[in-house]
């Protein structure tokens, strides 16, 4: 019986003629043994052509680092009898963290030089095997320190024959729990706190009455008051089945210290080493075995979550080598020491594209940050922080705060890596999937990110104040109601059919969409956004532009109008989504260059046009299809100039400017943006002043004939007076693939996005391709509401800029315009 | 639509019928894939007849609805003039439907195609770029007398001023094919608009069709240019959708290129956008002798200009003054900033250097020529600019131990970024007066904080010079956030110096003038030891 590494090379080892093929036949899988034979045909057309024999091996080195590298278990079949042949392939499984072991087919000689003589191919004569058979034999006499695990020796026909193979799974395999887990972060000697976390968690002495599983992330030793206490509560949950535990740096030590190894007594070893030197003999020899046990990471929950101390890179998830466990332990460092002496830690979170997530500690932070599917849960409870525990798979933080400070840090908690107000370029730019708390992480492509970045960069407001940007929204499915593109009708099926139940409808103001961001006091800015250059304030647009060239006036009267925002809301700043009147205001060089200018040219050239026509059918000439369709068209011409000059009025500086706010996003330690639009349509209702317009809207009962009717002749009126259209939303925020409003606009606003004449071909319009929009509404959705949950949460500037800038790199991808 | 009225010349009005092909008594409809034509007569009596060309631009091809996919069209294609203005559409459809005439061919009156006829052309809205005064100065010389009207844009917003279309109605005594001629030929360079059907022989169409009169042209440069730099834009960029979702023109986020090249003061005059197609008009037809036959009017300034680029130069009247186009800066101030760069960069012993805001990599290319940088960089915020400093360095055919001295790579100075650290010297060449002064300070901490090389070089214009510049009125490029006079800067420099620990010095480049100092100023930067 031969047992085998779930992952790991295995050389096969024989003469030529021991039969290894037939042996690999038997107990492996075609694709999982390579053989070099089969690679000396793959580059020589001649699986015997000895001199195509070095090709062939790096042809066979390369096929088994890809396999190894994807995690896939492989034989090789060769004679690998020569130790350099074995010892390349043994450096193979090295670089690729994998163990390599070695089933020997040991037949005496007589019996492969017969098989060979049997097969026409192998023409080589018994000298030969003779010799493989002298290397086999120095082989065999001295099997340890060649860098195998294990050497497997089947000696004669009859063993080989009778071999069975069986597979052990790697230590760090517990794919098959599947929790729920309870994971939590270095604990340090904080006995108390653990207590109070367990506790909060649900815990029942060493038993949580769901069955749920804690899983701790190592460093449960040292510094803090009562080591022993922690591990005796660790290990009894380990005895009893309902905790599992890695190995962090401090176990690692603290074992070596108790085992008499020479160790530097530091970083709270001495605190761990004196608490235990009180507890009685047998608990210390209870906690070596336990400690001695310990392993770097575990993969859980089918391979979706790995928990090691210091993290691990992906290449090392399932691998066993000395190097993922120091990694695992100890995390990688840059080689660099930062101004208070430390190691810089090696950011591999940062380049993580791992689909598992992986759950570690080692880096005390203030708080727990999601980066790419990874997330650290050492907030330094023994520094007098918080011990922290993640639910799993709810993705829940728990946490409790330190008694005291238990152990003065060296440098202050949250200091170090990088300077914490500077943007980090990797986390925006390349192809990366953004961590949202509303349904996932969503991707953005390298060359979005990259256009983005140029925008971002020269023409956006200062990132300190970016702190969202809007999402696009979709119009509905097409109206089939003659002369109309776009009708509440499809929005209220859409929004019924997802099992919404009440809508509101909100007047769509035809401006410039604006993001306000407001600060009570320049103070207020300094402290919260650390904006130091006086403002107290941004409106920018849906690209993050500044509107106008001195914002400074338009932010200082927004935030007298916003005064009573400040009790109501109990924040000295805000966040608004707004509308920004009129369109001309922001967007007069467009309208001039492009609406207006159309609107030139047609009345221009259409009425002589129509005279000339009308001068030919005069003369008899048959003319009068071509002259109906000319007047047709000189008329929406007419209708088109009135639709754009409706969204136009001159302003002087900010007299004429009105802003429309319709939503509160933010305020301090609240994302508003997911309150029930009634909330924030009646918060809003509390401003009065002259700048600020009010937004019109009704309610829909969608179960109601009645109300949507109403609905109906309401979006009627609006639009026949020249208004844009409305926006129908949920009235509460709704998860999932629901889209969060879809716009339903006018029939004559409709002329300035499709053209003039666009009510004569309805039939080819109708025919629009939605679902590219739809889905970047929804994704762009998820991203801002994420920016606003991470701003809420008080959480630095990097990580509130990830989504937001995300938002824009998806607005660069090219979808219709028109929608 | 466009109208020609011929009185009664040597027979009756209705000649004008033989000579163009087309029957007064009947309606002549034309089908091209944009729309349908028709030729119609409005008045066809023997003392006067008028031909009118309507264009009706086919409604459902504009708006086709988009499948996936379909090109990434802006909301302008959709919402254009096309369907009402005399523009390079209606040009096309002019050229086609009255090819015969054009070649002058008229079995019927052979004598009356010869001579030049009393008529009058009236275009009621004609895109005009450059005004009034430019369709003068197209038509005059051939022979017409101009009568242009601006078409005010919105008569509802008089303050919008006029529109880009005028009134166009031009009398003279010319032969109707040369009518027709100049119109195919004028029309575009008019309208001089972005062109969605651009067909690939466009240089033979205008020999042919400017054949007799293009090369006596006063204004033939602009007209050569005009005609083949229409830009075929069919391809938008990421920037352009952005620009559109901000209500703004495209050309508001300008792209990135740096002020040495004329070309650049326009927004989408890259290289791709000129025609990399056969030589121009003006070489095989009119001066065949000339070496340099785009730079029109002796008014573009002769700078040394890639060949393609020459062909997108922008008008005059559009192109934004640079220190290159002024006495003092000459062709050579940008190189002379990079001399000064590179001596500099020599005296100090760098091997290892890296240029933050690369743009088309001038310095790149002079960086690798030098043997002891083992290791040169690029970074660019602008993918554009990349693209076209990877065409311009000829990566694709660059030695392999050159390719390995450099890296390149898209990043702002905005961020932190590992990957500007580990060289020797970081150059800043008129790159900070890009960046909104609120920023500064995050471009300082990357750059000086973060990457912190041993040395620092920063270059950016002298505002004092500027008046220097006897026609540049506010900065020199508008992509400037801010130019600083020789205090300013010291001011900023020093502090940053002090900051994060390095030295700094100052060098004059260009001309260094006794009252306003040099038109470039340099700073040095040099780590302390001690930090």
């Amino acid at each position: 019986m031969i047992t085998l590494p779930e992952l790991s090379l295995v050389l096969l080892v024989g003469v030529s003629g021991s039969g290894k093929s037939t042996f690999a036949g038997r107990h492996f899988r075609p694709t999982q043994v390579i053989s070099s034979d089969f690679c000396r045909g793959l580059v020589s057309d001649d699986e015997n052509d000895q001199s195509a024999t070095p090709a062939a091996f790096d042809l066979l080195h390369h096929i088994v680092g890809v396999r190894l590298a994807r995690g896939l278990f492989t034989v090789v079949d060769a004679t690998n009898v020569q130790s350099a042949a074995r010892r390349g392939l043994i450096e193979l499984a090295r670089r690729h963290d994998v163990p390599a072991e070695a089933i020997v087919l040991d037949v005496p000689r007589e019996v492969a030089v017969e098989r060979n003589a049997g097969r026409p191919d192998r023409d080589f004569g018994a000298g030969v095997v003779a010799r493989q058979h002298r290397d086999l034999r120095r082989f065999l006499s001295r099997l340890s320190g060649d860098g195998f695990r294990r050497v497997h020796v089947l000696r004669g026909v009859e063993e080989i024959e009778a071999a069975r193979i069986t597979y052990e799974k790697a230590w760090s395999d517990l794919t098959h729990l599947t929790g729920p887990f309870d994971i939590v972060g270095d604990v340090h000697g904080c006995r108390s706190e653990l207590e109070t976390l367990l506790a909060e968690l649900g815990w029942q002495g060493v038993r949580h009455p769901e069955g749920r599983t804690a899983v701790f992330v190592g460093d449960l030793v040292d510094r803090g008051p009562d080591t022993p206490g922690v591990l005796r509560l660790v290990m009894d949950m380990v005895e009893a089945g309902t905790a599992i535990c890695v190995s962090g740096n401090h176990e690692d030590k603290l074992l070596r210290a108790l085992k008499g190894r020479k160790v530097t007594v530091a970083h709270g070893l001495r605190e761990s080493l004196d608490q235990l030197a009180a507890e009685p003999p047998e608990f210390t020899e209870r906690v070596q075995a336990f400690l001695a046990g310990l392993r770097g990471h575990y993969r859980l929950d089918g391979g979706r979550l790995v928990v090691a101390h210091a993290g691990l890179k992906e290449s090392y998830h399932g691998r066993s080598s000395g190097r993922a466990r120091a990694f695992a332990l100890y995390g990688d460092t840059t080689g660099e020491t930062d101004e208070y002496g430390l190691p810089v830690r090696y950011p591999w979170a940062e380049e993580y594209r791992g689909k598992a997530m992986v759950v570690y500690g080692h880096t005390p932070t203030i708080r727990p940050e999601w980066v790419n599917n990874t997330i650290c849960l050492d907030t330094g409870a023994v520094f007098g922080g918080r011990l922290t525990a993640l639910r799993y798979p709810e993705r829940q933080l728990v946490h409790v705060p330190a008694e005291k400070v238990w152990y003065e840090p060296s440098r202050p908690l949250g200091a170090g890596g990088h300077d914490p107000a500077l943007l980090t370029v990797t986390d925006v730019i390349g192809t990366r999937y953004v961590e949202t708390r509303f349904g996932g992480p969503v991707k953005v492509d390298e060359e979005n990110a990259a256009a983005a970045l140029e925008v971002m960069s020269r023409f956006a407001v200062d990132p300190r104040w970016l702190l969202y940007l809007p999402p696009t929204m979709a119009p509905p499915e097409s109206s089939l109601l003659d002369g109309y593109l776009e009708h509440p009708h499809e929005a209220f099926e859409e929004f019924a059919a997802a099992g919404v139940d009440e809508v509101v409808c909100e007047e769509k103001h035809m401006g410039s969409r604006a993001i306000a961001v407001l600060a009570r006091t320049p103070e207020v800015a300094r402290e919260r956004f650390g904006v130091s250059d006086g403002s107290s304030g941004a409106v920018y647009t849906r690209t993050g532009r500044p509107f106008f060239d001195d914002t400074a006036p338009l932010v200082d009267r927004l935030r007298e109008a916003c005064e009573p925002l400040w009790a109501e809301l109990g924040s000295d700043w805000v966040a608004l989504d707004c509308e920004l009147l009129p369109w001309s205001a922001k967007a007069g060089e467009l309208i001039r260059t492009q609406y207006a200018s159309v609107g030139a040219a047609a009345r221009a050239a259409l009425p002589e046009a129509v005279a000339a026509l009308e001068a030919a059918a005069g003369r008899g000439l048959d003319v009068g299809p071509l002259l109906d369709r000319t007047h047709h068209r000189s008329h929406n011409a007419g209708l088109f100039r009135d639709a754009y000059a409706r969204y136009c009025w001159p302003v002087d500086g900010l007299d004429g400017v009105r802003v429309a706010p319709f939503q509160i996003l933010a305020c301090e330690g609240r994302a508003t943006a997911l309150e029930p639009h009634a909330w924030h349509l009646s918060t809003l209702a509390l401003l009065d002043s002259p700048l600020i317009t009010r937004t019109r809207h009704v309610t829909v009962t969608l179960g109601s004939a009645a109300s949507r009717e109403a609905a109906i002749v309401w979006w009627e009126a609006l639009t026949a007076e020249g208004g844009e259209g409305m926006v129908v939303k949920p009235a509460a925020y709704v998860p999932g693939r629901v889209q969060p409003g879809v716009k339903v606009r006018g029939r004559e606003y409709l002329r300035i996005i499709y053209g003039p004449d666009y009510t004569d071909a309805l039939d080819v319009l109708r025919r629009r391709f939605l679902g590219k929009k739809r889905s970047l509404a929804l994704r762009e959705y998820r991203l801002g509401l994420e920016a606003l949950a991470r701003l809420a949460d008080g959480e630095s500037g990097r990580r509130v800029h990830e989504p937001v800038f995300a938002v824009l790199a998806l607005e660069s991808e090219p979808v219709d315009p028109r929608l | 639509m466009i109208s020609m009225t011929a009185p009664t010349g040597a027979g009756p009005a209705t000649d004008l019928g033989f000579l163009l092909h087309k029957h007064p008594e009947r309606v002549q409809e034309f089908s091209r894939s944009f729309g349908t034509a028709t030729v119609f007569y409005p008045e066809a009596g023997a003392e006067r007849c008028t031909a009118a060309l309507l264009l009706e631009v086919d409604p459902i091809t504009l708006a086709r609805s988009r499948g996936k996919g379909s090109p990434d069209f802006s909301l302008s294609q959709y919402v254009n003039d096309r369907p009402y203005a005399a523009s390079s559409l209606l040009a096309v459809a002019l050229g086609d439907v009255f090819r015969t005439a054009r070649s002058g061919r008229c079995n019927a009156r052979p004598d009356l195609a010869r001579t030049p006829l009393p008529l009058e052309v009236r275009l009621p809205a004609l895109p005009c770029r450059g005004g009034p005064e430019l369709a003068h100065r197209l038509f005059e010389p051939l022979g017409w007398t101009v009568d242009a009207h601006p078409v005010p844009l919105d008569e509802r917003f008089p303050e919008w001023g006029e529109s880009r279309y005028v009134t166009l109605t031009l009398r003279g005594s010319v032969r109707v094919a040369d009518a027709l001629n100049h119109l195919y030929v004028l029309l575009p360079v008019l309208d001089d608009a972005k062109h969605y059907w651009i067909a690939p022989d466009e240089v033979d169409k205008l020999v042919r069709a400017g054949g007799g009169w293009l090369r006596d042209h006063p204004a033939r440069g602009l007209i050569t240019r005009r005609y083949l730099g229409r830009r075929r834009t069919l391809e938008r960029t990421a920037l352009a959708r952005l620009a559109e979702l901000g209500d703004e023109l495209e050309d508001r986020l300008h792209p990135a290129i740096p002020e040495d090249t004329p070309a650049t003061a326009l927004p989408c005059t890259t290289d791709e956008d000129a025609p990399n197609t056969a030589p121009p008009f003006a070489t095989d037809a009119a001066a065949p002798n000339t070496a340099r036959p785009l730079t029109t009017d002796g008014t573009v300034p002769d700078t040394a200009l890639p060949h393609p680029a020459d062909v997108a130069a922008p008008d005059p009247a559009l192109s934004h003054a640079t220190d290159e186009a002024v006495p003092g800066g000459g062709g050579g101030l940008s190189g002379r900033r990079r001399v000064a760069v590179l001596d500099r960069l020599e005296a100090l012993g760098a091997t290892s250097v890296i240029d933050l805001g690369c743009g088309r990599g001038e310095l790149l290319g002079e960086l690798l020529g030098r043997p002891r940088l083992t290791r040169v960089a690029g970074m660019d915020v602008s993918p554009m600019a990349l693209a076209a400093a990877a065409r311009k360095l000829r990566l694709d055919h660059m030695s392999e131990s050159r390719r390995a001295r450099l890296t390149l790579f898209q990043g702002a100075l905005t961020y932190a970024d590992r990957r500007l650290s580990g060289y020797d010297a970081a150059v800043l060449m008129e790159v900070i007066e890009h960046v909104d002064p609120p920023r500064l300070d995050t471009l300082e901490r990357v750059v000086f904080g973060a990457a912190a090389p041993r040395h620092v070089l920063v270059t950016t214009p002298n505002a004092e010079y500027n008046v220097r510049y006897p026609f540049l009125t506010g900065m020199r490029h508008r992509d400037h956030r801010f130019e600083w006079t020789r205090a300013e800067f010291a001011a900023w420099a020093t502090a940053v110096a002090d900051r994060f620990g390095y030295r700094v010095s100052f060098e004059p480049i260009g001309d260094d003038d006794p009252e306003v100092g040099p038109p470039t100023q340099m700073g040095v930067f040099t780590r302390d030891h001690a930090s």
